[in-house]
């Protein structure tokens, strides 16, 4: 019943608005309770199904890439995994297509539907591309044992010159682009796959070396984001 | 009731085929690269079941339930007669007293938005584990959540006050380096991870719904500029907050300590 805590938030923010503040009766109440029962019930198998499948395969594997012993499969398998849950996830395609609109708009591309999904198809990509790479980067700082700070601090570095130089209408789409790339199932199996990798390598903390992929796919596709706004 | 089953579906089928590209990456590299069978494969499998099963469930029940509620009432309290906007005015000064309900809704739906954030549930489980309990999963979370509210809070701000983005940004980045010098080294990189897992199913529709009814209704703003920037507030944040969880944490078990020690000494 944890997850009736978790949700409880939600209703009473919610709650107090409605009656309270904006003073109207809540509408479809037995959708709305319907409504809150699945989530309710949805989260809690979600978080059962966390942790006897994606944590589980996601260490299995690092632990597999560790005993092979094989760099180079192992970037490949970071890049894929960045890439491959990228390029599909939903709330990266909505976004895009906003930023093809942005573009159209502000006289960038022509605004012809064809121009604007091409625009948005680019843009897609070159997210998935970056969370890829930021991913790779990730993993090899893992195996070197790179502190983490000193790619932090130059990937801040990275999109602070970059602002100085992308057009003004990209900025804030590339800047929220940070946040929506990681979904729900890519963080679970990228953060195990970093523990595990981080467990099996010797010398490695966990805690200190197994996080921070995440931080890493976040960072790079506003970099990515307005470098593409600049070459456009 | 139909209806409703038939929306289930929909769910369904749009989860599955969000998670078939991690499969086939997952058992690709397993069976042709590392080449060794999956050790309690039935379990797994289940267990990716209920993943599938139970995001769709939840998504759901998020959509019937309490988005569409969330963004009438995103539209309602930035609608130009709550605000007191007068649409005919060429000129426009922002009253701060007639957004303090935006603000307040901001934060509360930003905090309460992150507790229920399943990806953060699981970077927390995950970060309890690896620390042997030394990070505890409701304290992490709480954290995380206070940063996202202030954060969204704040960024709401910026699209009523409509200053530039990448200022807040940058300034932010300066606060995130400084405490990275003194936090401890272990939560670090925690802490880092925590900025990009908050914003996913749950924050980033309502809060999109909020930011676009901000910068439409207010006069001068242009939603297309303007109604971007929350996510990046929200990401951002967390990672001061978490570290300065860790600080106030660490502050608190050495004074415990000193004390302790103080007492034995007399």
């Amino acid at each position: 019943m944890d997850s009736v805590k978790d949700l409880m938030p939600i209703i009473v923010v919610i709650g107090f608005f409605q009656l309270v503040v904006l003073r109207q009766p809540i509408p479809n109440l037995a959708d709305l309770l319907i409504g809150t029962t699945l989530v309710v019930v949805g989260l809690t198998l979600f978080i059962y199904g966390l942790k006897t499948g994606l944590f589980p395969i996601g260490e299995t594997m690092a632990h597999g890439f560790a005993r092979k012993g094989s760099i180079f499969w192992l970037l490949t398998f970071a890049f894929a995994l960045g890439f491959g849950t990228t390029v599909a996830e939903p709330a990266l395609i909505a976004v895009a297509a906003e930023a093809g609109k942005i573009a159209a708009a502000g006289h960038m591309i022509e605004n012809t539907e064809v121009a604007i999904a091409d625009y948005a198809n680019g843009l897609r990509l070159t997210v998935a591309l970056s969370v890829g790479l930021a991913i790779l980067v990730g993993v090899l700082r893992i195996i070197r044992g790179w502190p983490l700070h000193f790619l932090i601090i130059g990937g801040y570095a990275g999109v602070v010159l970059m602002t100085g130089f992308a057009p003004p209408e990209i900025i804030g789409i590339a800047y929220d682009s940070g946040g929506v790339t990681t979904s729900t199932i890519t963080v679970p199996l990228v953060t195990a796959l970093g523990v595990g990798l981080s467990s099996s390598v010797h010398g490695r903390n966990p805690l200190t070396d197994g996080f921070g992929l995440v931080a890493f796919a976040s960072l790079t596709p506003m970099i990515f984001v307005m470098g593409y706004g600049m070459l456009l | 009731m139909i209806a409703g089953i038939l929306n289930f579906f929909d769910a369904l089928i749009a989860t599955i085929r969000d998670v078939l590209p991690i499969v086939a990456i997952i058992f690709g590299f397993q069976l042709f690269v590392l080449r060794r069978r999956i050790p309690n494969l039935q379990q797994l499998l289940i267990g990716f079941a209920f993943v599938i099963v139970g995001l769709a469930f939840f998504l759901q029940g998020l959509e019937q339930a309490l988005f569409p509620l969330g963004k009438m009432m995103a539209e309602q309290l930035t609608a130009p007669t709550f605000l007191g906007i007068d649409s005919t005015a060429d000129t426009y000064t922002p009253d701060w007293h007639y957004y303090v309900w935006v603000y307040i809704f901001a934060a509360a739906i930003g905090f309460s938005t992150t507790i229920a954030e399943p990806s953060l549930i699981a970077v927390a489980i995950m970060a309890n584990q690896v620390s042997g309990g030394a990070v505890g999963i409701r304290g992490l979370r709480v954290a995380v959540a206070i940063g996202v509210s202030i954060g969204i809070a704040l960024g709401t701000y910026r699209i009523v006050s409509g200053t530039p983005l990448h200022y807040y940004i940058i300034a932010g980045y300066v606060v995130v380096m400084m405490q990275t010098l003194v936090t401890p080294k272990t939560i670090v990189a925690l802490a880092y991870d925590s900025g990009g897992v908050t914003t996913s199913t749950v924050t980033v529709p309502l809060v999109t719904a909020l930011g676009l009814g901000l910068a439409s209704n207010i006069p001068g703003r242009n939603p297309l500029l303007d109604g971007f920037g929350l996510i990046a507030f929200a990401s951002l944040f967390p990672i001061m907050s978490v570290m300065a969880y860790a600080q106030l944490s660490e502050w608190y078990a050495n004074r415990i300590k000193k004390q302790r020690l103080d007492s034995q000494e007399e």
